[in-house]
């Protein structure tokens, strides 16, 4: 097992050494940042001075091994734009989008899994069809349509719900949350459940599926003849094992979710890290982008490995190389 | 422990939201960068700076300069300016603000770390300073330099007592944003939301609103529905399709001027030869450059339906225009109409220079810069094609675009302009004049059009000390470049706010978005 | 006549008999036929080319649906702020829509499988190197790399194909690899290697076949989620560009008309979107629950 961790770590930080390469000439060839920072009104003189505070003047070898020797201590550069740390940018906007993403996926366990059980259960009743064509319709709609129409109807047309931005904070361990406030909730009502759609739809689907799977099988038949309630069967029983797939598709899910927040946050004005980087990407602010894949590609790294230990925990079929 | 994290949570969730008469919550549709007011020359961080900030010399709504912290100015020799200064004015913490702080403004300008877009352009042509008295400050300059009071419309004061190298990130943090303005910055989180509270000791007139909220709302249709749904009471940038419909919503009122943001297409004189993306009619190399002949450049001028454009495209939110500024602003020329809309004429130009065909073109613009970008281009592009002139339309945005564009790899290409100094010298010396890296000038010059007769004049009006006859030697020098069609101008923008029902908005030509110019109405 | 039927029983038959138990499905697929028939001859059914600009007149523009054009004919969806022809519009839109959409799921299809092949026929190094790099591929949110990818490279059909492609191919790659896995270890491919056939050709004339059914599967689910994410990236302003505008696009460029009740121009590109969606996501259904040997009662 350690030896197993021991490999999968080596494994991520030459995935991040990759990364950082393509990321690093690939955000390197577009553009010229100075160009869309500087003042219109800046004469020649100006321009160089401005290349050169952003060190831009050194050759790209240079300016990616000053950016590596940087990274090794913890210093993924400063924003061009803020001129601010990168990774302090992205931090500061990492809680408005994680709490987006854990009620998205919160809200898609809630609504997913019931919706999903029950059109599983009863697959060719009416309720059974509509959920499918329902969800059918979550993977379809764009969701950036979805967001605006939300918008138009909430928000313009009725009044419920704040149209844009996020509600009021509070600070809890240092960190600004706004799901601790009425208004904060209210914010995030819709921004939160567009982002869910799509994750609400696949859990039905893949509940439903699991369901469909289960139901027929040996273990189920066994457990009804001992005399379990049907509730006892599906609850327990089949809900255990529609678990594995569930978990892992949200574990992973749930870096999508994060990324595809860019959509969400730029529809909502919602203040993540997903708009940071939409916006980053249109004034070219080179070291902020550089940073976000990083974080992104960590993220991913770690949720790969916390669902494959998850794995061996839920399944014990499942081990883990090695321990044969 | 348990006490800690619950008691923000209980507070939270009893706190309602601030609304009272005193507050105001407005959006920008674009974000500051930075609260340090000498970091970066951004448009939305000077309109929040301004809140914060003031400047030796301001401008007013029609970009006019006015006394600000400076009462009065003069020219006490050719290369020096004096500035008498307000007395009584207090900064936020309570400093007199004197001339020690001018200088020490000037002299932090140019030193600010890491800066993208720094505002020594504009404190470059002061050479050396001198402290007549707390009041009284000289500026020498290298030679008559008559714009120095405009340049420093855009130097925000700052207190020496913030010491040496004051840091950017205490400006963020709020530590070292003190300065004389009727607000004080209380809270500033980047991309989301600015906090503003009225300063009482503030020397001039005292703003309406008690508590200002900034929001950064950059998707158009977001921020309208956010003022439809009244969680922001005041909206700059409406988009040009919802003004039509917010103009007859009771909810809302508009205000609208003319800006000093002109629109325009530069064309390629960089090539003796065809220039890229310029063929024969089929598709044929040409050995010469159709844009360097002067009847080509009216065909095409003339062949753009400007009042189509206008009424159309923009919505009624700009006017046609041949000329750098607008009715009403210091360099407008009177009697330069714009270019009447004439197919036949057009065609009849390009036949005489050669083109009885025409030849193709690609026009370039980009379709996330100026309002309606893409779509300006495409109509041209549609009229263009009316007089012989094949177009295909290529619209990118503007990340790859404008390196392009300075690199010369379009031929006809969308550019705006907005004429900061709200006078002629600037465009004439930035755009038109021969691109010229010695003298700064001609510095986005990105057609590369070059006429030295037009040079010779400019720089003979950048030597006459005196506003009047300055102005009508640089209106001689428009009438040159606009015969020569140095450009292509299509037409100069409204600026568009929008607010809820019963509220009263001053509209500045300078795009600058205000909280002091929003007062109830009477 | 019963005998007879009896005998033409053929797998193909027995499939579409399976397809053909889900109505919705078989009306689905009558409309993925109608829409790809509708997007190949676009030029032919459509009453403008909107992409030459010779044929637009702004003067034209925003008009409401059922108003006349100055040739006579009727905007039946209205014109967008171009005056382009919305129902021509659509049409060329849903060429370039289905065309990004096919044309990426069929080439990341063919690169996938191949791939995915080579990996579990070659084994060893070759299936580590290929494997890793559709694990590395497929941690990474689709939109995040396509995002990437076309900041690099600009906006631009091909571009937005290339970045779907390169977003594709993994899927592919890992359940071609899954399927030969099982079949290689079947009898008739022991029995064609001992026949000393070249090896591609138990690969590409005997795995493969046997290979298709799942991979068509997540074709038809590719080719949908390859139109939903152009769109997006078309909404975020780097997908293809404005002057042939995508079903994307045109929502995109129809939303600013949305508050000013202008709801046209981006309704009914929206309409014509969501039903290809919808369409191509219950045939891939049906599929998926046909091919899936599972689910086969």
């Amino acid at each position: 097992m350690t030896v197993w961790i021991f490999r999968r770590l080596i494994q991520a930080v030459f995935v991040m050494l990759a990364m950082t390469v393509i990321v690093f000439v690939g955000v390197n060839v577009i553009g010229d940042p100075v160009e869309i920072l500087i003042s219109p009104d800046a004469d020649q003189a100006e321009r160089i001075r401005a290349i050169a505070a952003l060190g831009l003047d050194k050759p790209l070898w240079e300016q990616y091994l000053r950016f590596l020797w940087g990274a090794v201590r913890g210093d993924l550069g400063r924003s061009f734009v803020f001129n601010e740390p990168a990774l302090q940018l992205i931090s500061q906007r990492m809680p408005a989008t994680l709490e987006l993403a854990v009620t998205a996926v919160l809200l898609a366990v809630v609504l997913g899994i019931p919706l999903g059980l029950l059109a599983g259960l009863y697959p060719h009743s009416l309720f059974g069809r509509l959920a499918m064509a329902g969800s059918i319709l979550g993977f379809s709609l764009p969701s950036f349509w979805v967001g605006l129409m939300f918008i138009m109807i909430f928000a313009v047309q009725l009044g419920w719900l704040p149209s844009t931005g996020r509600g009021a904070t509070v600070t809890v361990f240092g960190i600004p949350w706004s799901f601790l406030t009425r208004d904060g909730l209210a914010h995030m009502a819709m921004p939160a459940f567009n982002l869910a759609l799509g994750n609400i739809a696949l859990v039905l689907r893949l509940t439903r599926s699991g369901v469909r799977e289960n139901m027929p099988m040996d273990y189920v038949r066994f457990a009804r003849a001992k005399g379990l309630s049907p509730q006892r069967v599906v609850f327990v029983h089949v809900l255990k094992n529609i678990m594995i797939p569930v978990v892992t598709v949200l574990g992973l899910q749930f870096g999508s979710t994060v990324a595809f927040a860019v959509v969400t946050e730029s529809v909502f004005a919602w203040p993540g890290m997903g708009k940071l980087i939409i916006d980053s990407i249109n004034v070219l602010d080179r070291p902020v982008i550089v940073a976000y894949l990083m974080m992104i590609v960590l993220m991913f790294v770690t949720i790969n490995l916390i669902v494959d230990l998850l794995y061996t925990v839920l399944d014990p079929r499942v081990r883990i190389g090695g321990a044969e | 422990m348990a006490r800690r994290v619950f008691a923000p949570l209980m507070a939270g969730l009893l706190a309602t939201s601030p609304v009272s008469a005193q507050s105001l919550v407005m959006a920008f549709s674009g974000s500051p960068t930075s609260a340090d007011p000498h970091y970066h020359t951004f448009s939305p961080n000077i309109a929040l700076d301004s809140h914060s900030y003031n400047t030796l010399v301001d401008m007013d709504p029609k970009s006019r300069p006015i006394a600000s912290l400076a009462e009065s100015w003069r020219l006490v020799s050719p290369d020096t300016w004096e500035f008498k200064l307000r007395p009584g004015v207090k900064f936020h913490n309570g400093d007199d603000f004197t001339a020690e702080d001018v200088v020490y403004t000037l002299a932090r300008v140019p030193t600010v770390l890491n800066s993208p877009g720094s505002f020594s352009i504009y404190t470059k042509s002061v050479v050396s300073s001198e402290v007549v008295d707390p009041h009284t400050i000289r500026l020498k300059t290298n030679g008559l330099y008559p714009l120095l009071p405009i340049d420093l419309t855009l130097v925000f004061m700052i207190p020496r007592r913030l010491g040496p190298n004051p840091l950017n990130e205490d400006f963020n943090n709020g530590r070292n944003a003190i300065g004389t303005g009727p607000y004080r910055m209380t809270s500033y989180k980047p991309g989301d939301r600015v906090e503003l509270e009225r300063f009482d000791g503030f020397w001039g007139k005292k703003p309406h609103w008690a508590n200002v909220s900034v929001r950064m709302i950059p998707n158009d249709g977001a921020r309208t529905a956010s003022l439809l749904a009244g969680d922001v009471q005041f909206i700059e940038f409406v988009p040009t399709s919802d003004v039509a419909r917010l103009g007859t919503d009771k909810r809302v009122a508009l205000s609208q001027t003319d800006s000093l943001r002109l629109v325009f297409l530069w064309l390629n004189r960089s090539h003796q030869v065809a220039p890229p993306f310029v063929t024969g009619p089929n598709g044929e190399a040409l050995t010469t450059n159709p844009l360097n002949d002067l009847r080509v450049r009216k065909a095409l001028s003339m062949a753009i339906n400007r009042n189509a454009i206008v009424e159309r495209v923009m919505e009624g939110a700009a006017i046609p225009s041949n000329q750098f500024l607008a009715p009403g602003v210091s360099g407008h020329v009177a009697d330069l109409a714009p270019v009447p809309f004439d197919i036949a004429a057009a065609r009849a130009l390009l036949a005489e220079a050669g083109y009885p065909k025409g030849f193709r073109i690609t026009l370039h613009g980009p379709n996330d810069r100026y309002v309606n970008d893409g779509k300006i281009v495409q109509a041209i592009g549609q009229m263009w094609t009316r007089i012989g002139v094949e177009t295909k339309v290529d619209a990118m945005t503007w990340t790859t675009y404008i390196s392009r564009a300075s690199k010369q790899e379009f031929s006809a290409f969308l550019l705006g302009w907005g004429i900061s100094s709200g006078e002629a010298s600037n465009p004439l010396r930035a755009l038109v004049h021969t691109y010229d890296a010695a003298s700064g000038w001609g510095s986005v010059n990105r057609g590369r059009y070059s006429n030295p007769q037009l040079d010779g004049m400019i720089k003979a009006a950048m030597a006459v000390a005196d506003d009047k006859m300055r102005e009508a030697a640089l209106i001689d020098a428009e009438r040159v470049a606009m015969e020569d069609v140095a450009l292509i101008p299509i037409h100069i923008q409204k600026n568009i706010w929008a607010m809820r029902a019963g509220l009263t908005h001053t509209p500045r030509a300078d795009e600058r978005t205000l909280a002091m110019d929003l007062i109830p109405a009477p | 006549m019963s005998a007879t039927v009896q005998r033409e029983i053929t797998p193909f038959r027995r499939f579409a008999a399976d397809y053909a138990s889900n109505k919705i499905a078989v009306v689905a697929l009558i409309g993925v036929v109608i829409i790809v028939f509708l997007a190949l001859f676009a030029n032919l059914i459509a009453p403008q080319n909107p992409y030459d600009l010779a044929q637009l007149d702004i003067m034209d523009g925003r008009l409401p649906p059922g108003a006349k054009s100055p040739a006579g004919w009727t905007y039946w969806l209205g014109t967008d702020d171009q005056g382009r022809d919305m129902f021509s519009g659509i049409l060329y839109g849903l060429r370039i829509s289905l065309g990004v959409g096919f044309g990426s799921a069929a080439t990341a299809g063919v690169i996938g499988s191949a791939l995915g092949l080579i990996a579990a026929y070659a084994g060893g190094w070759v299936e580590t190197a290929i494997m890793r790099l559709v694990d590395l591929q497929l941690s990474f949110p689709a939109i995040l790399v396509a995002l990437m990818i076309l900041a690099f490279l600009g906006k631009g059909v091909m571009n937005v194909m290339l970045a779907l492609v390169i977003v594709e191919w993994a899927r592919y790659a890992r359940t071609a690899r899954a399927a030969a896995l099982v079949e290689r270890r079947r009898e008739y491919v022991e029995a064609a290697e001992c026949l000393a056939l070249p090896q591609w050709r138990v690969l590409f004339r005997h795995i493969l076949p046997n290979c298709m059914p799942p991979l068509i599967v997540i074709g038809a689910i590719q080719v949908a989620s390859a139109i939903l994410l152009e769109a997006t990236l078309s909404f975020l302003g780097l997908g293809v560009p404005i002057t042939e505008p995508s079903l994307g696009l045109l929502i995109a460029n129809g939303y600013q008309y949305m508050l000013s009740g202008k709801y046209w121009i981006s309704f009914y590109p929206g309409l014509a979107l969501l039903v290809t969606i919808v369409c191509l996501n219950l045939v891939a259904d049906q599929l998926r629950d046909v091919l899936n040997p599972r689910l086969q009662r």
